[in-house]
């Protein structure tokens, strides 16, 4: 009895034992790249080592800070194992740091997810042992005291445990990570910027980033696709504060792994919410070429403190997904629409030239004045001049069809070109008689007289062109 | 035999201040420290500990210190200290047993120093290190003032240095600020070794601290703290906490201590 027991105990170690082959150094990546898949079907025991540097870095142009790093980018390294690997976890603290630190998995089940055994001096190193029991993409982070500061100052990264099966395969892969930053001057102040614990604890940002700085996805950094790729983003948000609204202007998601999680995997998503200290895999296809801007949607974080990122999409266009702009007109609503919605106010006529003259004016600064200006002057070649205009004063006809059906094309007044757009502006005959005997009283015009008769008995046409 | 131990230590204090020059000594008058870490009671009496007046080190005892104790001391040298009482890094800036790398400034205070060695160079001088209460004393003090731990340009420029990358070379002593009591930059050049570094009870997975003592903390267990404000404080008891007594860091250094009442002794 006693030998089955021992025997027992034997195989079942053994089994247990057998399931770890062999042992391999892991590649880590610095954002936006990650390791490539895992190609093996069996467990191993992986090696990771992560030193922490402590370094001054751009966070925006012209402005330094002083980040706490994983491997010496914000985010850290990007760690990818396999569910059931065996992971030996080397943690380095270079010796001109300031600090202790330490690391915190939450792809590690147990205390502190590695924090207390990983707590090394400067100049140190610690090594600790898990066994990656869940699989998905997990934030790893400083844990050492201060935590807010040392998360504050960059210290996070992520961790993907893919499933037994693997993810799908796709053709492209991204490691994104968003972090709010605190600095004692404001966003934009040049030079050197310590943090600020107050506004840290107030929670109010002065930058909210992606990978670590204002411009790590412009220009250049900007994320490179082909069209008809299938994008993956291992999106992370290290905090401290902020919970990110991740949304990429221009696709829908078609898969999200709704927090980072195997199971829930969410379709068509436009804006998925990913917490301080939390993740989600979102995926889609590259429909169309262009660009692609990944922001935070709490959109000032994206504008106004660098919550933004570019992805190129290069290949030829697609017209029938997305057209590209097909018409620019201008647009004036409320009763000055081009679609001319006629006014309905009872019309008061004019009992003399004066009141004509008067009630033209009221109607041309309600009517004319945004583009012609007050004094008629126009804005060179922009808006063309209504007061001393030979093109106005050569056609009182003209003058009426361009008022009453509106007119788009190139135009030459006064020896300049114009190519614009004046819409119809749907105002009554007796308003056109006054506003336009307004105009040709203005200076250096041949003060015509314009009757509601003459403007009636001009047909109506669609807007005249330009000649 | 009374005779003879006066002799003896006549002897040991003409050895002792012919060894060899060191960092002057400046007393700095007894008074109290409201720990920061200790939460006001129930009544709102507020914890204070009470420090002693002490004879200190006007700045960090330098590299060239450390080597006349080396001449005298040569278990300390790199080629003879046991691992026990000095891990790989000691002496980093040292080229050998007496002389100091190219670039390193013999006026800078010595670094990379176990705290093994750091005792016996205070000892050999008949001093010690401080405490953790005496130092925090001791270093509250800015310029003009006893307590500058409210103050925020004072905790501002301590703050600064935490947060900065090590400079290429460490600089001199006496180089950044000398505090009302005369002593000279216990912020912004090194960290300092104390004698009791080891009690901060900082346990590596701070947000654990709370339950795990509920008057020393860290971290997310600072809801026990009564200065909030004073993280630059918490960061020094991460720092301690992380060292062990063999560790010899890069930005780590000592001054020494003796008890002001001493001085009178020794006169005897």
């Amino acid at each position: 009895m006693q030998k089955l027991l021992v025997i027992l105990i034997s195989v079942l170690s053994l089994g247990a034992q057998a399931q770890i082959k062999g042992e391999e150094n892991a590649v880590l990546t610095a954002p936006p790249e990650v390791p490539p898949p895992i190609t093996r079907s069996h467990n191993t025991k992986v090696i990771v080592k992560m030193e922490v540097v402590e370094k001054k870095m751009p966070i925006a142009d012209g402005t330094e800070y002083t980040f706490w790093t994983f491997g010496g980018t914000v985010p850290g390294k990007f760690i990818r194992i396999k569910e059931g690997d065996m992971v030996e976890f080397h943690l380095m603290n270079h010796p001109s740091s300031k600090m202790p630190h330490n690391i915190d998995l939450h792809a590690v089940t147990g205390p502190g997810g590695g924090a207390a055994s990983s707590f090394t001096a400067p100049g140190h190193s610690s090594v600790f042992s898990f066994k990656a029991l869940n699989p998905g993409l997990y934030v790893y982070h400083c844990a050492t005291a201060p935590v807010g500061m040392h998360i504050a100052n960059g210290m996070y990264g992520l961790i993907l445990v893919e499933p037994k099966g693997g993810l799908p395969k796709v053709d492209r892969e991204f490691y994104v990570m968003q972090g709010d930053f605190y600095t004692k001057g404001k966003n934009g102040k040049q030079g050197y910027q310590p943090f600020d614990m107050e506004k840290a604890i107030d929670e109010r940002p002065t930058y909210v980033v992606f990978n670590g700085s204002v411009n790590s996805m412009t220009g250049d950094g900007a994320l490179k696709a082909k069209v008809g790729e299938n994008i993956r983003i291992f999106f992370g948000n290290g905090g401290p504060n902020l919970v990110s609204s991740f949304h990429v202007i221009g696709e829908i998601f078609d898969k999200v792994y709704v927090e980072g999680g195997t199971k829930l995997i969410n379709e068509n998503v436009q804006t998925t919410l990913v917490p301080a200290g939390g993740s989600a895999i979102v995926e889609y296809k590259t429909e169309t070429s262009g660009n692609l801007v990944l922001v935070d949607h709490s959109i000032f974080r994206a504008f106004n403190k660098g919550a933004l990122g570019l992805m190129k999409v290069e290949g030829p266009e697609d017209k029938v997904i997305y057209s590209g702009k097909q018409m620019d007109e201008v647009y004036l609503p409320e009763g000055s629409n081009i679609q001319s919605s006629v006014e309905k106010e009872t019309v008061t006529v004019a009992k003399s030239l004066e009141e004509r003259i008067k009630m033209g004016k009221v109607t041309f600064a309600a009517n004319c004045a945004a583009c012609h200006q007050a004094d008629g002057k126009g804005i060179p070649s922009v808006f063309p001049p209504v007061a001393a205009s030979d093109y106005l004063n050569a056609d009182k006809k003209r003058a009426i069809s361009v008022v009453k059906n509106g007119l788009s094309g190139a135009i030459t007044v006064n020896k300049e070109k114009y190519n614009s757009v004046m819409p119809a502006l749907g105002l009554t005959d007796e308003s056109i008689a006054n506003v336009l005997t307004y105009v040709y009283t203005m200076a250096g015009n041949s003060k015509k007289v314009v009757t509601p008769a003459e403007v009636k008995a001009l047909k109506a046409t669609a807007p005249a062109g330009g000649h | 035999m009374k005779g003879a131990g006066q002799i003896l230590l006549i002897c040991l204090l003409v050895f002792a201040q012919h060894v060899f020059a060191t960092q002057e000594f400046v007393t700095v008058p007894k008074g109290s420290l409201n720990p920061f870490w200790l939460k006001p009671k129930k009544n709102n009496q507020k914890l204070i500990y009470k420090v002693k007046s002490l004879q200190v080190q006007i700045s960090q005892v330098t590299n060239s210190d450390f080597i006349e104790f080396l001449k005298l001391n040569p278990q300390w040298t790199k080629s003879q200290v046991p691992a026990l009482f000095a891990e790989g890094g000691y002496l980093e800036q040292f080229a050998d047993d007496q002389t100091v790398k190219s670039g390193v400034h013999l006026l800078s205070p010595v670094t990379s120093v176990s705290w093994f060695a750091a005792r016996a160079y205070c000892e050999s001088i008949q001093a010690r290190l401080p405490t953790i209460n005496e130092w925090e004393y001791l270093a509250a003090a800015s310029e003009k003032v006893k307590d500058a731990n409210k103050n925020s340009k004072f905790l501002e420029r301590i703050l600064n240095w935490y947060g900065q990358p090590k400079e290429i070379s460490i600089p001199q002593v006496r180089s950044i600020y000398k505090s009302l009591y005369g002593l000279h930059d216990m912020h912004g050049l090194v960290w300092e070794w104390v004698e009791d570094f080891n009690s901060s009870m900082v346990t590596g997975e701070s947000r654990e601290d709370t339950t795990f003592n509920r008057d020393l903390f860290c971290g997310a267990g600072s809801m026990n703290s009564g200065d909030k404000e004073n993280y630059a404080a918490f960061m020094r008891f991460a720092f301690r906490s992380s060292l062990k007594g063999n560790s010899a860091l890069w930005n780590l250094g000592f001054r020494c201590v003796k008890e002001a009442s001493q001085i009178k002794s020794e006169r005897k």
